[in-house]
């Protein structure tokens, strides 16, 4: 199986922390993924109504860029781009007559898609293909005593022949920072959304969510709160600012991308790891607890 | 709330419309309010998701269209996922939306955004926000 990787916009900007951290420990564990040469944006959200196709066009023609570079499989660290990708790839593989017309409006592409590409979360490669025990035989720094919140979102888990775990009680995240020996915490919010791209127009919802995404995994006992979704961990770490100012007994927390910790564990210098992007300072925990 | 129904609006093209740009059936909707339960928004909801529904099954499409629940919906598909009927409410909210938005009848104003609203947030954030809100 070759695998291409996607990236998607954010992660080459604000997410910068999530793409080379997630490349810095593919690497430390034995596997070098080769970025598409070219790509677009995913669409961000997937259409959910009945008859808009041109809104599939843009994970479609990814598709087909992965089938151009010889990749059967197509990588994401964001979990936007892999709901979204996921599902049109779901859409035009069920519906050959859709199927058909996207390609038609595409056919500068020179490449009918015939939806045999298959889409995958960097968390299903760690799990399914790395394996999780494996892993944990690589890390060279264990995270020990840090309690950790794994937050899952939506778009990873939902709906359910999309997501790549359970819908209510997903524990793939949970599972891994386990095999890094961090104490995984439960806590109910772990699949609430965080009010997404609301955040624009309504920061004052995100603020809210933020409040009581966060406060809930403080009080479950965590240290660090970790994300996969570059749009949570704007929401949940920038608009903590806004949170402070709302909620007066709101206490900060460092929101980390799973990629972080595994770089930490794996041995990754911290140039890949981005401290310097977050709004909220995971460095003083991380320090305390003799990561860094 | 007083309302009046009427067969020629319960029969009539808005709630066709609803049906057919969401593939689900409306009068599948027992009205239990578990979508509602488990909304993350409902607080800044004028009316719930279960009532959204129960909107469109009852015709009422001036009402409902002046409402701005599917405006504050974030597509998070908690209700798909609860709903013990299987109806895929998020896919009603997106209908709604897309009858709308197909008027020209956008929710977000790009021009009125300042420019801090869109400097400060990553551009995953302003996309997913576009195609939600404007046509």
């Amino acid at each position: 199986m070759k695998l291409g990787y996607y990236p998607g916009c954010t992660l080459k900007a604000n997410a910068k922390n999530f793409e080379d951290s997630a490349l810095c420990s593919l690497k430390q564990l034995g596997l070098e993924v080769e970025e598409l040469r070219r790509w677009n944006c995913c669409g961000t959200v997937y259409s959910l109504t009945t008859d808009d196709l041109i809104h599939h066009v843009a994970p479609v023609r990814n598709l087909i860029f992965s089938k151009k570079a010889n990749a059967d499989a197509l990588m994401t660290l964001c979990a936007m781009c892999y709901n979204t990708l996921k599902r049109a790839n779901e859409r035009v593989k069920k519906n050959p007559e859709d199927r058909d017309i996207i390609n038609r409006f595409m056919d500068a592409e020179g490449l009918a898609y015939e939806g045999d590409v298959k889409v995958v979360h960097l968390l299903e490669l760690l799990r399914d293909d790395i394996k999780f025990e494996n892993i944990a035989k690589k890390v060279v720094k264990p995270l020990k005593d840090l309690k950790v919140a794994n937050y899952y979102g939506c778009l990873l888990v939902r709906p359910k022949d999309i997501g790549l775990d359970d819908m209510e009680n997903p524990r793939v995240l949970e599972n891994l920072m386990t095999a890094l020996g961090a104490m995984a915490v439960d806590f109910p919010y772990k699949t609430e959304c965080c009010a997404s791209y609301q955040t624009v127009d309504h920061p004052d919802i995100v603020a809210e969510r933020t409040y009581k995404i966060l406060t809930s995994a403080r009080n479950a006992g965590a240290e660090v709160v970790t994300v996969s979704c570059p749009l949570c961990a704007f929401n949940l770490d920038n608009r903590q600012k806004a949170t402070v100012e709302h909620y007066s007994d709101f206490e900060k927390m460092p929101i980390l991308y799973f990629t972080q910790l595994l770089g930490i564990a794996l041995g990754c210098s911290e140039e890949s790891l981005r401290f310097d992007l977050h709004d909220v300072d995971p460095i003083s925990v991380l320090k305390r607890k003799g990561l860094l | 709330m007083r309302v009046n129904i009427s067969q020629k609006k319960v029969r009539g093209q808005f709630v066709a419309k609803v049906e057919e740009l969401s593939g689900q059936k409306i009068l599948a909707c027992y009205q239990c309010g578990k979508c509602s339960a488990g909304c993350i928004a409902v607080s800044e909801m004028d009316i719930l998701p279960n009532q959204v529904i129960r909107f469109v099954q009852l015709g009422l499409k001036d009402e409902l269209l002046k409402s701005n629940a599917y405006w504050v919906c974030a597509s998070c598909l908690t209700c798909n996922a609860r709903c013990p009927k299987g109806i895929k409410i998020a896919e009603i909210m997106e209908a709604v939306r897309q009858i709308l938005l197909r008027k020209r009848k956008d929710n977000v104003q790009i021009p009125n955004l300042r420019d801090q609203q869109k400097e400060e947030v990553p551009s995953i954030a302003l996309v997913s926000n576009f195609r939600k809100n404007t046509s």
